[in-house]
């Protein structure tokens, strides 16, 4: 480990804290001149929150930031630049309707340097007038990463570039990284991929929960300790009634996708969900789970495969057809969910009114029975007249659960539901979701905190790549099975 | 030169098109020579300077209501400052007018920039401030304008070795709106504020990260705006002779040229060229319709039509485009 | 939880939660102010003309009140309301006066569908699809206005009676406006198309999530905007009693200005009728009090401006804090 003095980029202690979540609590980071360090973490450790520290988009609560043995004034991308410190993110920060050479120019950044880097990650043919809006994805990030490279930073932080890039120019990429570190700089390599970590970093910096749980030298075997520094030890202390194992349902399932495919994404997922099941779903960050819940929430079309609703074929092209088909939505976002000026009970009955033929009159009591029973069975805090803004995280959710209880749930698509939310709600809701089951309704649960999986579900289906990698009953799905197949780590073809 | 004509298609599309409208209006009335010519330059240069104004607002993202008002300002100042006064005093005129311009475009900007208020609102409310600004400053037409102004839109241009012939074609207004917006909007074009304001346009975040001040070039983009629309004002005192109060009709024909000139309202793209030829081209299909006797009520119904027809195009476009 | 809020907040919540205190509290401090400035001007029949003038302009405000709570604007509902007066006064000597009120009541309902369209099916931004529509609609009238100059005019009596006569002192026109303003007010919390406008505002996504297809609503919007202004029209016809060719024009711009001050939000989401029409009473007093003080039309004009400006960026400062 270097040491602070000599570190190029030293951040020690950083917390940060969003309303009533808590970001970071005491995350760190060292990367010595010369070195590729690597930060690691599952989603919601806080890798991002961290990035944007580092790069100066927020200013963290407590902790600093040093650059180069001086404490950082970063507060804009241009000012990091002048620090030495050029970040590279996953959508390249270039503008669509200016071409190469004005880009450059927009960033003072000069041609020649530029274009041997280019060269060097493999498209020496690149033309300087080319339309950004015209050139692949791919392209787009060599791009961003020539003229990262051509400002000569001190540091470069490259923020999951790989993602969706094919396997040649990932090559080039770690090979003209790694190059970078030889020459003396200094690198930080947020990313999922063992692979790449294993061919090019000195040392990995493990996060969890906002904490920095490890800082180890990059070996032969290294990835199992990670992961289990990644998942922490006895996570499940308090909570630990697992589901009791249920028979697989027979019949037609509720749900049964086939080689549903839609965007960059989502490549080829088929999966069946049986009533009274709670099937998990199980993915790293951008593996097109976004895009599958948005599919059959009927707010995206899929550009292929097909997905039936007990036994019918369905296409959805609003989401008022799928809900039509009894599949609703819960957004793990709450900014798209819910309407944050109105109060909880409007938010609640939104279905309600809907549609045309309920534009008329509300029954009033009518609905403020159907409201009433749906916060009761949520056990949402407040009075159901204040506005949604003021709730906390947790009772916010409920309310976009309570919204499909109020409504009569089918088939409950839970998006996340449970992050950044205290345990005690949580608690709530797996119970909540193993009753409506056992009520007959079938239940899709994305969920990036891999414990709950065991809690909540009986099945878990593993994405990864924008494909279905496996299929874990909720018995097997201990954590490190689980994690170990969202990084495509364990192969098995799908039940 | 093939990659040109594509890239430019639009404008080329738009020249075609005028070119075919200015032959029609010689079939309608075969009598149509310079002073047609002159005439139609005159009229459409307040709304071409106004479209150039509104078209660099949109560029970089964003809208400007006020600017009509914003004219009506300028034109009065003009005309208050103008009348009776010296050749010497009358240029002091001009300058402050244009000076005015910038001002009341830097205030928009500024305001738009640290209300956090979206474009707009507040360019909306500031259309009723401007225009009661104007009304305080004349409250009914009146004022006067230097007759080396006056001359300035009117008649062909005498160009040293060119017969008198040749030149009569080329309309005052036409070269006086060329020039201006070369001297502009060229240079600007061309700089680093040109690069900028297409930036935070096309992809406000990316311009942000590439490291472009965003708020400051927004400010710019609006500053730009105002002194476009002071030179509208100007022209319209020009052509007049008075200055004029009340707003004309220069919001919604400068958003409908600016969209059909190929700048999509969404923002990042297009030029100033196109929407100054769709000017030119709502302004002769006008003058085309007047000619055939057409009652100008019902003119402006069939011009009304196409503007909201491109707006809506317009914003179906931005609205895929944007998806894609 | 969080930290506690400060005084700054929890008057941006009061404010949120309760408009109607403190425009109730303008109102009266300026009427206060009008009284200290001429002690003459206050009487039963002041009062009965101030509401007299202020109906019109909050049938308007309500419309703008409708569109702006999802987000909206109309700006069309100023020439609407004087295409509809000036075809009823000039239709009634050709075809008698029901057929000529429903001829010009459907010429409102087209031009509410036509700004409907743009706004749902095009997307086009409301403030400049209804800017548009206005300039069409203004065309259509001035050629109509051709082929009806020499047929006269006719005000319907029953207009007259409604828009200047008084009984008990009150104006008439309240028989219209108190129905109107009921049934807005009880339909914007009441029924499900008046809680989608204010879900449409507020988030449209979660919105459009729940199943609610926003086109439907964004139709029937502007299409019911318009026919409000159009029986504003022919109220307002009775009250001036002229047939003239920019009626309710002068309307346009204070109807936004009465909703924005009443505290609808320009964002949508927020806001509601009963501010609305304590805003039209503030500007109809206001108006009063800047005639007293001589103050020209170019300063009112700013002034409507700067206030429309400053209560937004209050919003937005006071919403971002709470």
């Amino acid at each position: 480990m270097p040491d602070s003095a000599d570190a190029v980029l030293d951040a020690k202690g950083v917390a940060k804290r969003f309303g009533a979540v808590q970001a970071l609590r005491d995350a760190s980071l060292q990367v010595g001149r010369g070195q590729v360090v690597a930060l690691m973490g599952a989603n919601g450790a806080g890798k991002s929150t961290f990035v944007k520290i580092l790069t100066g988009v927020l200013r963290p609560d407590s902790g600093h930031v040093k650059i180069k043995g001086r404490e950082s004034t970063v507060a804009s991308p241009a000012g990091a630049r002048a620090w030495g410190l050029v970040p590279v993110y996953q959508e390249p920060s270039l503008i669509p309707d200016l071409s190469v050479a004005d880009n450059l120019r927009l960033g003072d950044t000069a041609m020649e340097p530029f274009r041997h880097w280019v060269a060097e990650l493999g498209l020496p043919d690149l033309q300087p007038d080319a339309m950004i809006r015209s050139l692949p994805l791919a392209s787009l990030r060599i791009v961003d990463l020539a003229r990262a490279l051509a400002m000569e930073p001190d540091v470069l932080l490259l923020d999951e570039l790989t993602a969706a890039l094919p396997t040649d120019l990932v090559a080039r990429v770690l090979k003209v990284v790694r190059a970078q570190a030889d020459a003396g700089r200094s690198v930080i390599y947020v990313s999922h991929r063992f692979t790449e970590i294993a061919a090019i970093c000195d040392r990995a910096t493990v996060l969890r929960d906002g904490l920095t749980v490890g800082d180890l030298a990059i070996e032969p075997g290294i990835e199992e300790r990670i992961v289990e520094m990644m998942l922490g030890g006895a996570v499940a202390a308090a909570v630990t009634e697992a589901r009791p194992g249920r028979p697989v349902a027979s019949g037609t399932p509720r749900l049964r996708v086939r080689g549903l495919r839609t965007g960059t994404r989502l490549t080829d997922v088929s999966f069946d969900l049986h009533k009274g099941e709670v099937l998990g779903v199980v993915a790293l960050e951008g593996q097109g789970q976004d895009e599958l819940f948005n599919v059959l929430a009927g707010n995206r079309r899929a550009s292929a495969g097909t997905v039936e609703v007990d036994g019918r074929p369905k296409a959805f092209s609003h989401p008022a057809d799928a809900i039509a088909a009894g599949l609703t939505l819960v957004p793990g976002d709450r900014a798209h969910a819910l309407l944050m000026s109105r109060s909880v009970r409007e938010n609640i009955a939104v279905p309600l009114i809907a549609r045309i033929r309920n534009w008329g009159a509300v029954p009033m009591r009518e609905e403020a029975a159907k409201v009433a029973t749906a916060v009761e069975t949520l056990q949402i805090d407040t009075r159901a007249q204040g506005e949604v803004r003021r709730l906390s995280g947790g009772n916010q959710q409920k309310v976009t659960i309570a919204r499909w209880i109020a409504n009569g749930v089918q088939t409950l698509l839970l998006f996340d539901p449970t992050r950044g939310i205290d345990i005690r709600t949580k608690r709530q809701i797996y119970a909540l979701v193993r009753d409506l089951a056992d009520q007959g309704a079938a239940v899709l649960f994305y969920t990036s905190e891999l414990a709950e999986i065991r809690l909540a579900c009986d099945r878990a289906v593993v994405i990864f790549n924008g494909r279905v990698v496996d299929v874990i009953d909720a018995a097997e799905a201990d954590e490190s099975t689980l994690m170990r197949a969202a990084y495509g780590l364990s192969e098995r073809a799908p039940a | 030169m093939r990659r040109w004509i594509e890239a430019n298609a639009w404008t080329l599309g738009l020249a075609v098109l005028l070119a075919v409208l200015l032959l029609a209006t010689k079939v309608i009335q075969p009598g149509f020579g310079a002073t047609g010519l002159d005439s139609l330059a005159r009229a459409a240069l307040p709304f071409a300077l106004a479209t150039v104004g509104m078209a660099v607002v949109v560029i970089a993202g964003g809208i400007d209501l006020s600017v009509a008002a914003m004219m009506a300002v300028a034109s009065v100042t003009g005309a208050v400052l103008m009348a009776g006064a010296g050749d010497g005093q009358a240029l002091l005129a001009v300058i402050a007018v244009l000076a005015l311009g910038i001002a009341m475009g830097t205030v928009n900007g500024v305001l738009i920039v640290v209300t956090r208020v979206p474009d707009i609102v507040v360019t909306l409310a500031m259309l009723f401030v401007w225009q009661g600004v104007a009304l305080l400053i004349l409250n009914a037409p009146g004022g006067g304008a230097a007759p080396w102004l006056r001359a300035m839109s009117a008649g062909g241009v005498a160009l040293p070795g060119l017969p008198q012939g040749l030149t009569d074609w080329l309309p005052r207004g036409v070269v006086f709106l060329a020039v201006v917006t070369a001297l502009i909007w060229v240079p600007i074009r061309r700089s680093k504020l040109g690069l900028r304001l297409y930036a935070i346009g096309s992809d406000p975040l990316a311009a942000f990260r590439s490291g472009v001040p965003v708020g400051q070039t927004r400010i710019a983009a609006y500053a730009i705006c105002g002194l476009f629309a002071a030179l509208g004002g100007l022209s319209v005192t020009m052509s007049t002779g008075i200055g004029e109060p009340i707003p004309g009709p220069y919001l919604l024909a400068s958003v409908a040229a600016v969209v059909l000139g190929g700048v999509v309202l969404g923002g990042g793209r297009g030029g100033i060229l196109g929407p100054i030829l769709a000017v030119f081209i709502l302004r002769t299909v006008r003058m085309d319709l007047t000619m055939l006797s057409v009652d100008p009520n019902v003119a402006a119904i069939i011009e009304g039509t196409i503007m909201v027809a491109v707006v809506m195009f317009g914003a179906i476009l931005a609205t895929r485009g944007r998806k894609a | 939880m969080t930290e506690a809020p400060s005084a700054l907040t929890r008057l941006g919540r009061l404010m949120a939660d309760n408009p109607l205190l403190p425009l109730t509290l303008l109102l009266f401090l300026l009427i206060g102010v009008l009284a200290v400035m001429n002690p003459a001007i206050l009487s039963l029949f002041w009062a009965g003309n101030t509401i007299k003038i202020a109906i019109p302009l909050a049938m308007l405000a309500a419309c703008q009140t409708l569109t702006m709570l999802t987000g909206g604007i109309d700006l069309s509902v100023g020439t609407v309301a004087t295409i509809t007066a000036f075809m009823t006064a000039t239709l009634a000597p050709l075809t008698g006066v029901p057929p000529a009120i429903a001829v010009a009541l459907a010429c409102a309902v087209l031009v509410g569908l036509v700004n409907g369209f743009g706004v749902a099916i095009c997307r086009v931004h409301p403030l400049i699809m209804t800017l548009g529509t206005a300039l069409i609609a203004t065309g259509c009238l001035l050629v109509y206005q051709r082929y009806v100059i020499a047929t006269g005019v006719l005000i319907p009596d029953f207009l007259i009676w409604l828009g200047t006569g008084r009984s008990l002192g009150l104006p008439n026109s309240l028989a219209l406006f108190v129905p109107f303003a009921i049934l807005i007010i009880w339909a914007q919390r009441r029924s499900g198309f008046g809680r989608l406008l204010y879900a449409i505002g507020a988030n449209e996504e979660a919105a459009r999530l729940s199943g609610v297809r926003v086109w439907q609503v964004h139709l029937t919007l502007y299409t019911l905007s318009s026919l409000i202004a159009g029986v504003t029209g022919m109220l307002y016809l009775g009250q001036i009693k002229t047939a003239s060719l920019s009626l309710a024009l002068p309307l346009d711009l204070p109807s936004v200005a009465a909703a924005v001050i009443g505290g609808t939000s320009i964002f949508g989401g927020r806001g509601g009728y009963g501010g609305t029409i304590l805003g039209a009473l503030i500007l109809t007093v206001l108006t009063t009090m800047l005639t007293l003080l001589q103050i020209p039309e170019g300063g009112r004009r700013i002034l409507f401006g700067l206030i429309i400006l400053a209560v937004t960026a209050l919003f937005i400062r006071l919403t971002e804090r709470s």
